[in-house]
């Protein structure tokens, strides 16, 4: 993979993933890190941990770049990607760190907060959603991959289904060569099957 | 094996800050390290143990703060090169014998990484181990990025040997818990043979008894070792600037915050107007380097969090020098152009910066900014933190609530340091009246169960997480035993420490390094200190509410409830569901029974849902755990339970 700088929309291109506690948004941030790093590009990952078993809100900053003196916290308004778990964690997140210029890639499957459970707080609709997210970004992907993954016989699977979706939506250098060789070395052999399967199902959602 | 000792030098890595500082350590050559887990710290001993064998290592999770720094102080004692690990807390734990140490000096070199958590993202506190370094007199290090987080690690080794002293290296939680290149060392030789000389002359540091006295000439040689600290630190390649040679404003900085002001600069545009200092030696200063470049400019911003340690230390000098380099002003902390609480972020200052230069500085165009913001509002209902789905403290907290409703006597729960601690939330029922250090709920409860000839009628608990039992409650429930304080403390053993990613400790089999180690047993120890004690499982509800009730009916000095079950988390059970769990939407009632959604309304868990359409519970089958509980809570026998 040569000429990979010139593949970033921007420098630095900031990228969040968001969503909520337990949902893998760690390890798709490394392992997207890694993808990039492969191809000569400084990396800058930010997370918040504290709370990421316990249903809190979980952000990681990726950022790429050929600076390397990048904080890993992006400044206010300045994301080119959201990447989110969870529909109301991109809105969320968009409030901070959106603007006219950003892509948000979302997975539709909602996680009721506690307020909204014990009927507090109302959860909105999915297409009201849909519109606020579209509204607020300069393109929107929208699509299900709790579902799929849980098809796939395990919700875990999800993250890499919105890593192999994003590789297809094109923002980003991703090809499916590299999304192997970094998750080889990142899980135990006898996994890399599934998370391949893993990533090709999320490619077709947004191809197909 | 672990990728943190695989590469050969030159080679670049994406590692996490924590990852760098382990590989600092491994590239310095130590043989020992010693830490308690606390988030953001917890990584840095987990990979050294991950690597301990290949390393020729010795490495373990202590029982608390002061005796990892005990251990690792004896290895430096026997001439190994030892790390000690903490969060900003444990530095406190560690105090005392870190004063003595301090004045004791040291023989291999020995580092000691606090890992502070500004804005206390995992914390109950944004308390600063920088202090220390000024309180007990070494030098303090603090790195400014992830490829320094690495190298001053292994300098700071170098820096013991050459001063005898141990060394502080600072890190934060967006160092620690943040990733970015870092380019790999070497790795020396393993092999180090440890020997303690204590038979040579009572003065002589390297061969004679390990001592702080004769305390004045002791602390004398303390304070010459920093004045050389300062000495080697005018010439550090750790401190650095960047920026014009006139700057209109001097921006001093140090850790994190030196890449928020790089970026701050940046997105102001204000590359020609401003020079950033970036200290990587923040205790003691170097006196002329800081001089020379305070002569630059008269304008001076300084950048760092929490408190303003860099600050003072630069206002002291600037005070001593303004003979010669005339009068600064400063902004900073001190004035309010920098929070002196909170996380720093490149907005934080952007603002601050913006406000020294009189740039106005808009992220987003107004119209985005307030559309966004409505958008979230009515969109993204807030999360409030929450135990796990199958959680047994959810289970341990609803018993203990419902006992002390029952009990009619305004009892109250003294809490204490670990997931637990989330029980002061409407999640767990509001159950926790005090908060404070690790230990500190027996220890309070252990002083309300005095007051009884005061009048103090109200049942007293405490609760304990089981690695907090071993770390600080055990003097305190000693206490409580000893005078007889009328208290009741619940251990609330998930078989691990679960807040900070599930270390062993003394109540379990295996060590850091997976090795098979003697496991204490809590109830025994309990049973030794003459303590009345039960353990029950915490799922089991009933049983838990009527042992509660029992115990804090009696009269008869402390007595210990062990509430026993595994973490949902835990190797052992996570992924694994012990029930399928299903609502029979024809006995729901919702919000029409008696109950008015108890579930989902009061109990709280996440792996229910209430249907606003069809008016009844739902289990999630996504968040789900299937531990069973909360067909244990609901009256109308809706929830059921299928053994798996």
């Amino acid at each position: 993979m040569n000429g990979s700088m010139t593949a970033l929309a921007a420098d630095p291109y900031n990228m969040i993933i968001t969503g909520v506690g337990g949902q893998g948004n760690v390890l798709a941030s490394r392992l997207l890190g890694n993808m990039l790093m492969a191809q000569g590009l400084n990396i800058t990952i930010g997370e918040t941990f504290g709370a990421s078993q316990r249903g809190g809100s979980v952000m990681s900053h990726l950022r790429a770049s050929t600076f390397n003196d990048l904080s890993p916290q992006i400044p206010k308004g300045r994301a080119h990607l959201i990447v989110s778990l969870e529909p109301t964690e991109a809105l969320r997140v968009l409030k901070d760190y959106g603007s006219e210029q950003v892509h948000v890639l979302c997975n539709m499957r909602p996680i009721h907060a506690i307020a909204v459970i014990s009927g507090e707080a109302q959860y909105p609709e999915a297409e009201q959603l849909k519109g606020w997210i579209t509204d607020l970004s300069h393109t929107a992907w929208f699509l299900n991959a709790t579902e799929t993954a849980m098809e796939m016989g395990n919700p875990i699977f999800t993250n890499i289904i919105l890593v192999g979706a994003l590789s297809a939506t094109g923002v980003l250098p991703l090809d499916r060569d590299i999304f192997e060789a970094t998750i080889t070395r990142m899980v135990p052999s006898d996994k890399i099957a599934k998370n391949l399967e893993a990533f090709d199902r999320g490619k077709e959602l947004i191809e197909s | 094996m672990s990728y943190l000792v695989q590469g050969k030098k030159g080679e670049q890595r994406l590692f996490m800050g924590n990852e760098a500082i382990a590989r600092g350590a491994l590239e310095a050559g130590i043989s020992v390290a010693a830490g308690y887990p606390g988030t953001p710290s917890s990584e840095i001993i987990e990979n050294l143990a991950k690597v301990s064998k290949e390393r020729h290592l010795y490495v373990e999770w202590s029982v608390n703060e002061k005796v990892a720094l005990e251990v690792a102080a004896a290895a430096s004692f026997a001439g190994l090169r030892a790390l000690c690990v903490m969060k900003q807390n444990g530095v406190n734990v560690a105090s005392d014998f870190l004063l003595h140490l301090a004045g004791s000096g040291t023989r291999a070199g020995l580092v000691l990484v606090p890992c502070d958590d500004p804005g206390a993202l995992s914390s109950v506190n944004e308390g600063e181990s920088r202090h220390f370094a000024r309180l007990v007199e070494i030098p303090l290090l603090e790195p400014g990025n992830f490829q320094e987080a690495k190298e001053m690690v292994r300098y700071a080794f170098t820096l013991s040997e050459e001063l005898r002293t141990l060394v502080m290296v600072r890190s934060v939680t967006r160092l620690s818990h943040a990733s970015g290149n870092v380019t790999l060392g070497e790795l020396p030789p393993t092999g180090s043979k440890a020997y303690f000389k204590h038979d040579g002359f009572i003065l002589d540091q390297m061969e004679g008894a390990v001592i702080s006295s004769p305390v004045e000439y002791k602390h004398t040689l303390q304070q010459e070792r920093v004045q050389k600290a300062a000495e080697l630190f005018e010439e550090s390649p750790f401190n650095t600037y960047c920026g014009p040679p006139d700057p209109e404003v001097l921006l001093i900085t140090s850790s994190a915050c030196n890449l928020y002001s790089k970026e701050a600069v940046r997105l102001l545009q204000a590359e020609s107007r401003v020079g950033i200092l970036k200290m990587g030696t923040t205790w003691p200063l170097p006196p002329r380097f800081v001089e020379r470049h305070l002569r630059m400019a008269d304008t001076i911003l300084i950048v760092e969090e929490v408190l303003p340690f860099l600050e003072e230390s630069v206002k002291i000098l600037a005070a001593e020098l303004a003979p010669t380099i005339g009068v600064k002003t400063f902004y900073g902390k001190r004035d309010g152009t920098i929070p002196a609480t909170g996380e720093m972020n490149p907005d934080r200052v952007v603002q601050g910066l913006a406000r020294v230069l009189g740039i106005d500085y808009q992220p987003v165009s107004e119209s985005y900014a307030q559309k966004a913001l409505e958008s979230a509002f009515f969109g993204a209902p807030e999360r409030d933190l929450t135990f796990c789905p199958g959680c047994p403290h959810r289970a341990s907290f609803w018993s203990i609530h419902n006992a002390l409703q029952l009990d009619h006597r305004q009892g109250f729960v003294c809490g204490d340091i670990g997931c637990y601690s989330l029980a002061m939330r409407p999640t767990g029922y509001e159950t926790l009246k005090t908060l404070h250090a690790m230990g500190s709920g027996t220890g309070v409860a252990s002083g309300f169960g005095m007051l009884r000839e005061f009048g103090l009628d109200q049942p007293v608990l405490a609760v304990s997480g089981d690695s907090t039992f071993f770390h600080a409650v055990m003097p305190a429930l000693a206490n409580a035993a000893h005078h007889g304080a009328n208290i009741t403390v619940v251990v609330l053993d998930n078989s691990g420490t679960a807040m900070t990613g599930f270390q062993p400790h003394p109540g379990l089999t295996v060590d850091a390094a997976g090795k098979a180690v003697q496991a204490l047993d809590i109830r025994r120890i309990c049973e030794a200190m003459g303590v009345e004690v039960r353990q029950c499982d915490p799922f089991d509800l009933a049983a838990t509410q009527a042992a509660l009730l029992e115990l804090i009916s009696s009269r008869q000095g402390p007595n210990v409830l062990i509430l026993k079950q595994l973490c949902a988390l835990s190797p052992e059970r996570k992924g694994k569901r012990r029930f399928n769990m299903h609502i029979v939407e024809t006995i729901c009632m919702g919000e029409n029974c008696g109950c008015n959604r108890l579930c989902t309304r009061v109990f709280k868990c996440p792996g229910l849902i209430w249907d606003k359409v069809k008016k009844v519970s739902r289990i999630d089958d996504v968040i789900c755990a299937g531990c069973g509980v909360c067909a244990s809570i609901c009256p109308a026998g809706a929830i059921q339970k299928e053994a798996v």
